[in-house]
């Protein structure tokens, strides 16, 4: 989600970019994921990171429409807020004291997430019956979401059109650096370019390293349900719950920190089965048609990093959780830095060398 | 569309009625919905979610799912995989389904 | 509440009555999950209602089937735990499975699993293949076995392999009003696989059955057209007519029902689930699961046997059943390896005439739709995907049918690719002009029937034993 978004913005600009991407069956975020375009719970400790995920939100409207204008695909994008529901009055006591210190960090920005009422959740979706459990949720009007499958989908035709090349099953296994020219080497033969971005998720580490960046990622699995379609009944998303716009209630996800495996389990189905019939008890004759689950990439601080290495000028690593979030300040402003060198305001801030303050 | 044989101790004995689109249909225990309904001259028993385009049971073995109908008010059920029961109602449905209106809460605990 | 049983046997037809019916023998305790309201899989479904009130019935679909009343039967009479009308909707690698009955799911524990899935009927992706009307002759034979019910109107029956002869015949015998059976075989395919009739020697009696089978239908009045290309259904929310050509003969039928076949294909969504390895088998175009000689998978816990492990016929898989049994038997510690392999030697040698008919069959009714001619034709019956969208989608770069799936949906409805998995996998590869085996399929995750959110909720995992 990240090198396709990045991709496709250096193609718009001009620029000639060759996109290499691995196999099939390779551990693939961008297609495993949510689709929330999602504020509320970004950033907390990086304040920057915040105002980047704030600002990609703000974006992407005209993002949306730019794809589907050069594209003709729809990617159901919306962004009329979102709501974190909490169930329980334990949930909403936690939520308020998360609220509170978010709203510290901020400061003048402000942090725009209040908690609303059983009776104000309910006036979102006259179209479906709350569950008695649900106490309450916080609200963000900057969230919303979007269908990452036809996003993706048009952000890699988006890119072929403005005439980007690009190359499956081609899984990079090293990268060489002589006389200012990257070489990629994969099983498919050599790529040269002057300049090359890591975006490979899950596969980075061993490659930023080899450019002389520490990219300190980590798996952390989220397990996805999704049911058949049914008629439209959640105008705006929830945190753990979406509708599609296909129809499919889609809900998760859970934070399970347990290697590469991207597997399901029944008790966390049943976790998440449970609190979606509590949420809303109509869905109870609804049925589940697939479950999965999908490998976060996560940075120690759950926040992105970009970077543009020391020892080798003209190689870059972007990488974060929140791709979705991130395509349009990633399409944007982070291909407009890798194509000129101008940098976004303090941007500095999303550097990797944050993990290492000992050291420096 | 389809016939009882006439040899087949089926053409007498216990017998069961459903009503599709509110139509009598009887037809036999062992019946599943999906052929009870068969017999009837159904035309078609769904349309599709995407274009509404009419489909009809195409299995028989519950592995093709043409055959998702509403059977007492919850839909997208596979009609071929669901005995007949005395008195049941069974409807086409008409593209993407409707929530079920009936909820019953689950208990908190 | 999850039971516990030594040995879990999924499917209730030839396969899994057998082994379950043998590992018993062997002091095994066994749970037979099938979702079907009554043993004897696809072959002998409702055997045990059809012996004892439907003469008439049994009489049309003959001995072959009457047959199966004794596997039933063994099967009732024993220790197993047999439960009907459960979906088997995920399995794990450790032995767990989760299934519903009624409407409520239940989870089990074996130390053991034996799948006995079954087959499916191939997909048939011509043009008008979603029309009302057009269904599988493998449908029409299960409404004839389940309820003693055949098509009212004119019939054509079109494609090709064993099945769709016979269900023309039972038909006919059952007074249907057939037109015409279209068969995609070539007359050429009978000859060009004569060289592997002396393998086949021992398997003589099926290419008896074969012959008396046409003979009988023409014998009946019905002819039978071969080798018949651009198949397409035509009507208005209806199927009224069937074309197609014939040499240099334009054929068009009048129809109310048109009945397609083009053999069957191992049934693998419980494989791929919980992550056996497959490897495509080019004959016959379609995927299996790896497995060694007793049908024991990637996964050492599970087993695979009968038309799930490969299309061997009903009495082979009867066979692979015993022989899966066994193997659970002497994994299990109930008997040694040496009293496995004596009790497996005449099993093996009585399998051997029914396996070696099959490269002669699988030559002779090598599978002819695998790729639809033209752009408009439904590949993906849920969610309505042409082979125009995918063969573009292909021509842009999609990589393979995980991306594919993404990309345009197809195989994201709830048949779960059951009815296009094949047939995406062979555009994909005959438009990057690679081997299916490079291709891959649909990476198949849970549930592979659905179930109900409300189902999940009320899941209990408290152990019993059974
Ligand atoms: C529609 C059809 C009709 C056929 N008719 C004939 C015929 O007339 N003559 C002939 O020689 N061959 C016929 N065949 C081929 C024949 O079915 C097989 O050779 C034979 O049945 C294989 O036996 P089996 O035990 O491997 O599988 P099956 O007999 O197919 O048994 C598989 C069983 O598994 C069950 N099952 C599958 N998935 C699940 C799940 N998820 N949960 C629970 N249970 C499950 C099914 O309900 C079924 O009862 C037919 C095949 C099909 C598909
Ligand atoms: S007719 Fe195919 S699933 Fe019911």
């Amino acid at each position: 989600m990240f090198g396709a978004a990045i991709a496709y913005g250096l193609s718009r600009a001009g620029v000639d970019t060759l996109m290499l991407d691995g196999h099939d069956n390779n551990l693939r975020a961008a297609r495993g994921n949510f689709g929330l375009v999602w504020v509320q719970s970004k950033g907390k400790g990086l304040q920057r990171y915040a105002d980047w995920s704030r600002e990609s939100a703000r974006l992407w409207s005209g993002f949306a429409a730019e794809l589907t204008d050069i594209t003709g695909v729809s990617i159901a994008h919306r962004n009329d807020g979102g709501m974190m529901l909490l169930l329980g009055d334990e949930e909403v006591e936690k939520r308020k004291i998360e609220i509170a210190e978010m709203s510290k960090q901020s400061g003048a920005t402000g942090y725009d997430c209040e908690i609303i009422t059983h009776a104000d959740i309910q006036a979102y979706f006259p179209d479906i019956k709350l569950g008695k459990a649900v106490t309450g949720a916080s609200f963000c009007p900057h969230d919303g979401d979007v269908n990452p499958l036809k996003l993706l989908r048009a952000m890699h035709s988006g890119f072929v059109n403005s005439g980007g090349r690009y190359k499956s099953r081609c899984t990079v296994n090293n990268i060489d650096h002589a006389n200012g020219v990257f070489t990629a080497n994969t099983q498919q033969g050599q790529f040269s370019a002057p300049k090359i971005i890591l975006a490979a998720g899950h596969g980075i580490s061993h490659l930023a390293e080899s450019v002389g960046i520490d990219a300190p990622i980590r798996p952390q699995r989220g397990q996805v349900l999704i049911t058949e379609r049914i008629q439209q009944a959640l105008p705006i998303p929830l945190n753990g719950v979406r509708q599609t716009d296909e129809g499919g209630f889609q809900f998760g996800s859970s934070e399970e920190d347990i290697g590469f495996d991207d597997g399901t389990s029944l008790d966390v189905v049943q976790n998440i089965a449970s609190r979606a019939v509590q949420s809303f008890p109509q869905l109870s004759t609804v049925r589940l048609v697939r479950n999965w689950g999908c490998v976060r990439v996560l940075t120690p601080d759950k926040c992105a990093i970009y970077e543009e290495s020391i020892s080798h000028p003209g190689a870059y690593v972007a990488t974060s959780h929140s791709g979705v979030t991130l395509a349009a300040i990633n399409a944007r402003l982070v291909s407009k830095w890798i194509a000129t060198g101008e940098q976004p305001t303090d941007f500095n801030h999303f550097s990797a060398s944050r993990f290492h303050v000992q050291a420096t | 569309m389809f016939r009882r044989h006439d040899k087949s101790s089926q053409a007498n004995g216990d017998n069961v009625t459903i009503y599709f689109e509110d139509a009598p249909i009887i037809c036999k225990p062992t019946d599943s919905v999906a052929a009870a309904v068969l017999l009837s001259d159904p035309g078609y028993t769904r349309r599709t979610p995407v274009t509404k385009a009419p489909r009809a049971p195409y299995c028989m073995m519950g592995t093709c799912f043409e055959c998702l109908m509403d059977i007492n008010g919850v839909e997208n059920q596979q009609a071929c995989m669901v005995p007949v029961r005395d008195g049941m109602k069974v409807r086409r449905q008409n593209g993407v389904p409707v929530l079920p209106e009936d909820s019953k809460e689950p208990e908190n605990d | 509440m999850t039971d516990s049983a030594d040995l879990i046997v999924i499917g209730a037809g030839p396969a899994g009555l057998a082994a379950a019916s043998l590992a018993s023998k062997h002091n095994l305790s066994i749970m037979l999950l099938d979702e079907q309201a009554a043993p004897g899989g696809q072959i002998y479904r409702n055997i045990e209602h059809n012996v004892t009130h439907e003469s008439e019935i049994c009489a049309i679909l003959g001995a072959e089937y009457a047959y199966g009343a004794a596997l039933a039967e063994t099967c009732r009479a024993s220790d197993v735990t047999y439960t009907p009308g459960a979906t088997v909707w995920r399995i794990d690698p450790d032995g767990g499975v989760a299934y519903s009955v009624d409407g409520a799911a239940h989870t089990a524990k074996g130390r053991r699993i034996i799948l006995a899935t079954g087959a499916l009927e191939r997909p048939v992706p011509i043009p008008g293949w979603t029309l009302p009307g057009v269904m599988t002759a493998g449908a029409a034979q299960t409404l004839l076995k389940s309820s003693a019910m055949l098509p009212s109107g004119r019939v054509v029956v079109a494609g090709a392999g064993p099945l769709a002869m016979l269900v023309t015949l039972q038909l006919i015998d059952a007074g249907a009003d057939i037109a015409a059976l279209l068969e995609t075989t070539r007359k050429r395919d009978y000859f060009s696989n004569a060289m592997l009739l002396p393998g086949a020697m021992a398997g003589q009696d099926y290419l008896r059955r074969g012959m008396a089978m046409r003979r009988a239908i023409r014998a009946s009045g019905v002819p039978i057209y071969g080798g018949v290309t651009e198949l397409e259904a035509r009507g208005d929310g209806q199927v009224s007519s069937v074309r197609g050509r014939s040499g240099g003969e334009r054929l068009t039928f009048e129809i109310d029902t048109l009945l397609l076949h083009d053999g069957v294909v191992p049934n693998i969504q419980a494989t791929r689930q919980v992550g056996c390895e497959h490897e495509w088998y080019d004959p016959q175009r379609y995927w299996r699961p790896v497995r060694d000689s007793w049908g024991t998978t990637s996964i050492d816990t599970i087993t695979v046997a009968g038309d799930g492990a490969g299309i061997s016929g009903a009495r082979a898989a009867e066979y692979l059943g015993q022989l899966a049994a066994l193997d659970a038997a002497c994994r299990l510690d109930k008997i040694n390896m040496a009293d496995r392999d004596s009790a497996a030697r005449p099993i093996r040698s009585a399998m051997q005439p029914h396996t070696a008919i099959r490269p002669l069959l699988d030559g002779i009714f090598s599978p002819s739709f695998t790729t639809p001619h033209g752009d408009d034709t439904i590949v993906c019956r849920c969610e309505e995907v042409t082979a125009g969208e995918i063969r573009t989608a292909v021509a842009q770069g999609v990589m393979g049918p995980n991306q594919i799936k993404s990309f345009t949906r197809c195989g994201m409805g709830p048949c779960q690719g059951r009815n296009c998995g094949l047939t995406v996998a062979e555009l994909i590869a005959d438009v990057q002009g690679v081997p299916v085996s490079d291709v891959g399929y649909f990476r198949l995750r849970p549930p592979i029937k659905p179930v109900t959110l409300g189902e999940l909720a009320a899941m209990d995992f408290s152990e019993t034993d059974s």
